[in-house]
């Protein structure tokens, strides 16, 4: 199972990084989504596959007998899965409002397309992408 | 203890003269003069206590394992300099205070003159080279502020800026000859290294040592081919170029070759090194002020050539040249900061300061006019002031060697009276000529100065005995490692060396006469090609070089940054994997079909996802990326990531939809050749990310902190489930990082949506839609649904500790609840239900969990202990703190959640 999930990180983190070497924007952030999920199952791959002993103790016993799945890679994940959308959420809400005041989700556009708080007429007619 | 009391009284005074305005400061210029005058007398005291005793050293630890010690010693060179500093510092702030009276700044320069004189004291007075060093520097430093302190000028800048590249140059590469000295000798402490000297001359690190630690005393004391930067320092206002650049901080370097001559001297490669750049220097410092008719600059190649003078005699190193280099090191104090001075207040009085163009000052000026002939006197060499002592002993000293190095002497000392004649003299006599200003007498403060020490110049020469005795035998017996007796005198008979001093004279006279044809012919010569050239031109480089590597690295484009990252981690990270490829030994856990099923249908919704030309399409197959990831950590037992991957996949769609909805459809930004050139580049970046996996898992794994974590969390900590155990006791101090972060963003996005300029909010108030979903199914069912999720969202919250859920899994699904809510019916709406501003949620989600960590405080444990009550409470159990602060935890997520969406749903 290593190996089936070695090559699905593989994937994940091309596609990821593909994605990330866009110009357009929505599709930056989808690899940003994608990088985060490999990024995540790396870990927990990292932290070797226990199957089916989650760390919890069971009724009756005070400790956890071998074999179980280690408790220090879940929590570092749960906590980068709620950083992880947090950053997501952000980057949603700039790509949201970089589209709608500059009318563009062109990267290599963004450079000419500086807005000045002076010259509101010039939000008027966004540039067509390229 | 006194003595680094008194070098650090400086840093002290300096910060009180900072904040002086008004009459304060001037008061406080009074107060720094007696503050300088105290350290002088003190300086003195321990000068005369020399006489009777050892040198007083005092070490205070600082790194003892670095070597590095608060060491400070007392002995005859570092006094002698210490007097320097002190005493002419004294002259130079009264005469600051009338040559700067109008300027603005006033306070900030006698800030920095005291950070200087501090330093300075510092230098001389450390028995241990690395706080040498630190000294050293800031004097660098003090010395760029004060050439610089006319900042508005390009000139100033770019002269503050020059002498700061070529002393902190120096500096650096002294330092490395420090350390590799205190390696090779085994110390630090200068007073230990001293008696060293053998067995550091039989290491084969002996030449580099000696090459570094010369670069650094040569850039300092302006030696050849480093000389440039201090007649261009003449930018600086006069009291500085009288202050550091003749009496002081240009004297450092000398102070370290006289220091450490004992160590590093009596070598051919010293006698050749020292004495072969002083010679050079002395000569091209010479020649160079005849080009010269401005006053500052005339006086600043002569002290180049002074200073080579010195460090000749230094690298000779005989008896007798020591004993020469310390009587011309007062004197030369003595009369070029009294000739700055002076050339200061012609400045100031007249407005000028080109020696061609002065003249006939006399009348106005005489008190200065009489300062600077008595000074001229001792540059000269005449009988009976100091400088006649000193040159009548350098002459012995080269008399003694060859033919050659007579002459050169012999040309430096006609040179010499040449300048002083020219700025001691010339100004003051002749018919009076017109000038910018009508001259008056300089006030007080600035004749003080200059007729002090051209007159300490004479009343030494007049007593050399005492001077002998009582001050260059200490420095002398410190520089050349022993004792010797110094007696000085101003009549040795006829010598040959008088002889010489008079033929000298003769010419040096002659030489002044014949100024103006001297002046003609120096027009006609201009270098251009010199030292100063190959700084500009090396200067120009370098920030062509920095502006060429900017352009290429810098070039704005995300793309290429990320190029160049993944490049540089897959060549890096993947060469050395590679090697590992032969012991890769996957773990023994087989694969079941539909594990391989789950894994084919991620790698293709990943694919898809990349390819889709559709947004929302994309968007629902990371949506599946996530789902099936959340089946792999609940098959491989974490089913609270599981849990939590859920919960978070759907807010995040929901997110999704609710912005991209809105834009285009994607469009091929880029040419098929750059898309393969990505994916190629991507799939290595992938490609090297499975290596790395199969690599990692095929050692034994290590468990740190597991082990404890799994005896404690039942025992200690009351909870059967680890994973929430650790994020709630553990290391809940983490956990409260991190829901800060989270409160962060939603502020970050508060402001993101707010904070926008007033034409930017019209448009996008234009282009809104109404994003309430008509469908009287979904608003029945949510009416429904939402308050059992929240009840579950509580359940999850509550038994977390023990069982699957939390804090983070709770306040998700509540969020959930909540936006299913606002879709299905309106946002207003869900925020009347629930009472508070998603805000002050975050805040008292915040504040609950901060104030479950000072509890234990409270109870004198540390922050964030978790504290249980004995008995267990019905339905909950065991009840302590940290379910309180998982309580925070879930109120701030559900606070942060609703903050993004419902105000990304109303805007």
């Amino acid at each position: 199972m290593t190996l089936v999930l070695a090559v699905v990180i593989g994937v994940l983190f091309a596609g990821g990084l593909y994605m990330m070497l866009r110009r357009n924007l929505v599709k930056i952030l989808i690899g940003l989504l994608i990088l985060g999920h490999a990024v995540n199952l790396l870990v927990f791959t990292l932290g070797r596959l226990v199957r089916g002993s989650p760390p919890l103790i069971p009724d009756g016993s005070v400790t956890l007998a071998p074999p179980f799945a280690d408790p220090v890679p879940q929590a570092l994940i749960l906590t980068a899965i709620v950083i992880s959308y947090s950053v997501t959420a952000f980057a949603i809400i700039l790509l949201r409002q970089t589209y709608l005041s500059l009318g563009t989700e062109d990267l290599n556009l963004l450079r000419t397309t500086e807005m000045t708080m002076e010259d509101p007429a010039s939000l008027d007619e966004p540039e067509p992408p390229a | 203890m006194a003595i680094p009391i008194a070098v650090l009284s400086g840093f002290l005074a300096a910060i009180l003269a900072a904040c002086a305005r008004g009459r304060l400061l001037r008061i406080s210029g009074w107060l720094l003069a007696v503050l300088s005058f105290s350290l002088t007398l003190y300086f003195l005291k321990l000068l005369v206590d020399l006489g009777s005793g050892p040198a007083s050293r005092i070490s205070i630890a600082w790194a003892p394992s670095l070597g590095l010690n608060f060491s400070f010693r007392a002995d005859g060179l570092s006094l002698l300099f210490a007097l320097l500093i002190s005493g002419i510092g004294t002259l130079v702030v009264i005469y600051a205070g009338d040559y700067l009276k109008t300027d603005p700044h006033l306070n900030r320069f006698y800030a920095w003159l005291f950070i200087f004189m501090a330093s300075m004291l510092g230098t001389v007075l450390s028995d241990n080279l690395i706080l040498l060093f630190v000294f050293w520097e800031l004097t660098s430093l003090s010395s760029f502020l004060l050439i610089g302190f006319n900042h508005e000028e390009e000139a100033s800048r770019s002269a503050a800026l020059q002498a700061l590249l070529v002393t902190g140059l120096g500096g650096l590469v002294m330092l490395a000859g420090i350390v590799l000295l205190g390696a090779t000798a085994g110390s630090f402490e200068i007073s230990a290294l001293l008696s060293q000297g053998a067995a550091l001359k039989a290491s084969p690190f002996y030449l580099p040592v000696l090459l570094l630690i010369l670069f650094g005393a040569f850039t300092k004391s302006a030696q050849f081919p480093f000389h440039f930067w201090l007649p261009n320092a003449m930018q600086a206002p006069t009291p500085v170029s009288a202050y550091l650049h003749s009496a002081t901080m240009v004297k450092a370097g000398i102070y370290l070759l006289a220091r450490l001559s004992p160590l590093l001297g009596a070598t051919t490669e010293w006698l050749y090194l020292v004495g072969g750049i002083g010679l050079a220097t002395m000569l091209v410092g010479g020649f160079l002020s005849l080009l010269q008719t401005d006053l500052k600059r005339l006086l600043a190649y002569s002290t180049v050539s002074a200073l080579g003078m010195i460090v000749l005699l230094l690298g000779l190193g005989s008896s007798l040249a020591v004993k020469a280099a310390m009587v011309l090191i007062l004197a030369h104090a003595l009369y070029k900061g009294a000739l700055f001075l002076v050339a200061g207040a012609v400045d100031h009085e007249s407005g000028m300061r080109d020696a061609a163009r002065l003249g006939g000052l006399r009348k106005a000026m005489p008190v200065t006019a009489a300062a600077g002939a008595l000074a001229a006197l001792s540059m000269a060499g005449l009988p009976p002031t100091l400088g006649f002592i000193a040159k009548e002993l350098f002459y012995e000293t080269v008399l003694e060697l060859k033919g050659w190095l007579v002459a050169a002497g012999f040309l430096a000392a006609v040179l010499t009276i040449y300048v002083g004649g020219v700025v001691g003299i010339e100004p003051f006599w002749g018919k009076p000529r017109e000038m910018p200003k009508k001259a008056h007498e300089a006030p007080p403060g600035m004749w003080l100065g200059p007729v002090l020490l051209s007159g300490l110049g004479i009343i030494f020469g007049l007593v050399p005995q005492v001077v002998g005795s009582q001050v260059i035998s200490h420095a002398v017996a410190s520089s050349y490692g022993s004792s010797l007796d110094v007696k000085l005198s101003l009549w040795h008979g006829i010598t040959p060396a008088l002889v010489l001093s008079g033929i000298t004279v003769l010419c040096g006279f002659g030489l002044f006469l014949a100024r103006r044809t001297v002046r003609r012919a120096a027009q006609s010569l201009s270098w251009q090609w010199g030292p100063d050239w190959i700084y500009s031109q090396a200067l120009k480089g370098l920030n062509g070089i920095a502006a060429w590597q900017t352009r290429l690295l810098q070039s704005g484009y995300l793309r290429i940054y990320l190029s160049v990252i993944i490049l540089t981690t897959v060549v890096l990270v993947g060469s050395p994997l590679a090697s590992s490829i032969p012991n890769i030994t996957l773990p023994s856990i087989e694969a079941r079909f539909y594990e391989v099923v789950l894994a084919v249908v991620i790698i293709l919704a990943t694919i898809f996802a990349t390819r889709s030309r559709s947004r929302l399409a994309a968007v629902a197959a990371v949506g599946l990326v996530g789902t099936g990831l959340a089946l792999i950590y609940l098959l491989y037992g974490a089913p609270d990531l599981a849990m939590i991957q859920f919960a978070i996949e759907t807010l995040t769609v929901i997110l999704l939809v609710l912005v991209i909805y809105k834009m285009p459809r994607f469009t091929r930004l880029t040419a098929p050749p750059e898309r393969l050139a990505d994916a190629f580049l991507a799939i290595a970046g992938g490609a090297l990310m499975s290596l790395m996996v199969l690599v990692v898992t095929s050692y034994p794994q290590v468990l740190r902190q597991t082990p404890y974590y799994v005896e404690k969390s039942l025992t200690e900590a009351y909870g059967r489930n680890i994973v929430n155990v650790i994020l709630v006791d553990f290391r809940a101090l983490d956990t409260l990082g991190e829901i800060t972060v989270l409160s962060a963003s939603a502020v970050g996005v508060y402001a993101l949506i707010n904070l926008i300029s007033p034409a930017v909010k019209e448009k996008i108030a234009s282009l809104k839609r109404d994003q309430v979903v008509r469908s009287p199914m979904l608003r029945t069912s949510a009416r429904l649904i939402m308050p059992l999720m929240l009840i579950f969202s509580i359940f999850l919250l509550l038994r977390g500790h023990n069982d699957l859920g939390g804090g983070f899994t709770g306040g998700v699904v509540a969020s959930a609840a909540f936006m299913l809510d606002a879709i299905a019916a309106n946002p207003a709406t869900t925020r009347a239900k629930i009472y508070l501003k998603p805000r002050s949620l975050i805040g008292l989600g915040l504040l609950v969990a901060l104030t479950s960590g000072v509890v234990a405080i409270l109870s004198g444990l540390p922050f964030m202990t978790g504290l249980w009550l004995q008995e267990s409470v019905s339905v909950l159990g065991k009840v302590g703190t940290p379910l309180i602060f998982d309580l925070g935890v879930y109120l701030v997520v559900i606070g942060v959640n609703l903050h993004i969406l419902l105000n990304l749903m109303e805007s």
